[in-house]
């Protein structure tokens, strides 16, 4: 499984990369390894205001829909369509393949996140 | 959970087990669109061991086995397979079925796993003439090597000339790799392939000799996840989705698999009812015209009325597109027609198609 120094990551195996005030939200190589070939992602809407624990998206294997839950409260400002063409992108590369960006409301909330070393462990303890 | 006499092969294979109806079986190894893709393209194998196998023989057999399937059996040979369902007096689907005729008194009835203890007792239960009834399910494997390269993988195992089993025939005693196996022309992919049967403690030996021997045309182990995604894209039922005690045959499109001017059967009343009334639903294909996956049991609607839903639904790795199954109100089953399929609580415009999505390759 790969981890990505640098990025925040949640418990639901989302991992967050911070610029300035803004949050990329995307799921980790260990939740793309268990959800299978991604057909399909759902985008929150532009402008929608999300607060940590929310469904943000639903990404969609062939097998089954997930939900993916945002780590993070704030306002959606980019979605990333780009994935629409490309869904197995996320399986491919699923640290470059952002779902959505949001507008952070409760930067506090970044320190309730995991760092890297911190997620490979509670993922060896989930395997 | 039960396991296969293969289950450690899939652990040593990579293969992610889950809970299938109470098997732990691989829904993958290297990926459902990958092994999916083999298949139609080269071939793949299937641990298909679950199935149910259950032995009728005694010289009622076949006016026994005749009066629990909807399709004809006394016009076929021995050594031919038919594919049937299996019906309740009222027309509800006990189970879809393979049956091979050895003989007029020897049949082999092969079953859903998830049906095999509830067909046993169905079958039991209207017992009739001099008939001896087996649940031997334990005791074989099945695999399935499947594509349009499985037999001349299949081939460099055996003597026996493969090109002699027709479709829908078998061979009862073929020896692969030293291994006595029965052997089917027969699948559920929609592609050329064989069924192999064989006793449980074989499987492990001529599975990996398959495996190897194909290694060098790209066959692949296939795991339950593409074994779905096939079958569905050659609009092949699935017991559960497509049939069940509240479908019938009828209007799962499989009238051409009950025969109602030939011998009696459990559910001919009912079901030739039906068809002079005509059927109230029927089974459409339908393609999203929106973006989406359309899942079993998702509503449909016209103009805001629900009109039916979805029995099976999915992303067709052949076809990439985004496909459905479903049972409708027959009024509005017509190929063209706009539907909304409801999808967490939006409608996700689609358009009702003609099936099969994709069209079967068998070797007939």
């Amino acid at each position: 499984m790969k981890t990505i120094d640098g990025l925040k990551y949640s418990k639901e195996h989302e991992w967050v990369r911070v610029e300035d005030d803004v949050a990329y939200i995307g799921i980790t190589d260990y939740a793309q390894e268990n959800l299978g070939d991604v057909v399909y992602v759902e985008f929150p809407g532009m402008g929608d205001t999300i607060v940590a624990g929310d469904v943000l998206s639903v990404v969609e294997s062939v097998k089954a829909a997930s939900d993916i839950y945002s780590p993070i409260s704030g306002e959606v400002v980019q979605i990333n369509e780009a994935l629409n063409d490309d869904t197995e992108k996320i399986n491919e590369s699923p640290y470059d393949s952002w779902i959505a960006a949001l507008k952070l409301t409760s930067p506090d909330e970044l320190d309730t996140l995991m760092d890297e070393i911190e997620y490979q462990a509670f993922c060896d303890e989930e395997e | 959970m039960k396991h296969t006499p293969l289950y450690e092969n899939h652990v040593a294979l990579g293969g992610k087990i889950v809970d299938f109806g109470g098997w732990a079986l691989p829904v993958q190894y290297q990926g459902i669109i990958k092994e999916h893709r083999a298949v139609r393209s080269t071939a793949g194998l299937f641990d298909v061991s679950h199935m149910g196998e259950i032995f009728v023989e005694g010289d009622g057999a076949l006016a026994f086995v005749q009066n629990l399937i909807t399709n004809d059996i006394t016009s076929i040979e021995n050594s031919q397979v038919i594919y049937s369902p299996m019906c309740y007096p009222d027309g509800g689907v006990v189970d879809d079925l393979l049956v091979y005729k050895y003989s007029g008194t020897k049949f082999l009835l092969v079953v859903n796993a998830s049906n095999t203890d509830k067909d046993f007792d169905w079958i039991v239960q209207n017992k009739s003439g001099d008939v001896q009834i087996s649940n031997v399910s334990a005791d074989y494997a099945q695999l399935a090597l499947q594509g349009p390269k499985a037999q001349s993988i299949l081939q460099k195992l055996t003597d026996y000339p493969l090109d002699t089993i027709k479709f829908f025939h078998f061979a009862p005693s073929v020896r692969i790799a030293g291994f006595g196996a029965l052997i089917s022309r027969t699948g559920y992919t929609g592609e050329d392939g064989f069924e192999i049967y064989m006793p449980a403690e074989f499987a492990s030996d001529v599975w990996q000799a398959i495996l190897r021997a194909g290694a060098d045309d790209g066959l692949v182990p296939v795991g339950l996840g593409a074994r779905d995604t096939l079958r569905f894209e050659v609009a092949l039922p699935l017991y559960g989705n497509e049939l069940s005690a509240d479908i019938s045959p009828l209007e799962a499109r499989l009238g051409c698999f009950v025969k109602l001017n030939g011998e009696d059967f459990i559910g001919k009343q009912a079901l030739q009812n039906q068809k002079q009334e005509g059927t109230q639903r029927k089974l459409i294909g339908f393609e999203l015209i929106e973006r989406g996956v359309a899942r079993d049991h998702a509503d449909i609607e016209i103009g805001g009325e629900k009109i039916g839903f979805v029995t099976s639904g999915s992303f067709s790795p052949s076809l990439k597109k985004s496909l459905g199954l479903a049972l409708i109100s027959a009024k509005h089953a017509e190929v063209g027609r706009q539907i909304d399929i409801v999808i967490r609580d939006k409608r996700i415009k689609a358009r009702i198609v003609k099936l099969p999505f994709y069209s079967k390759r068998y070797n007939k």
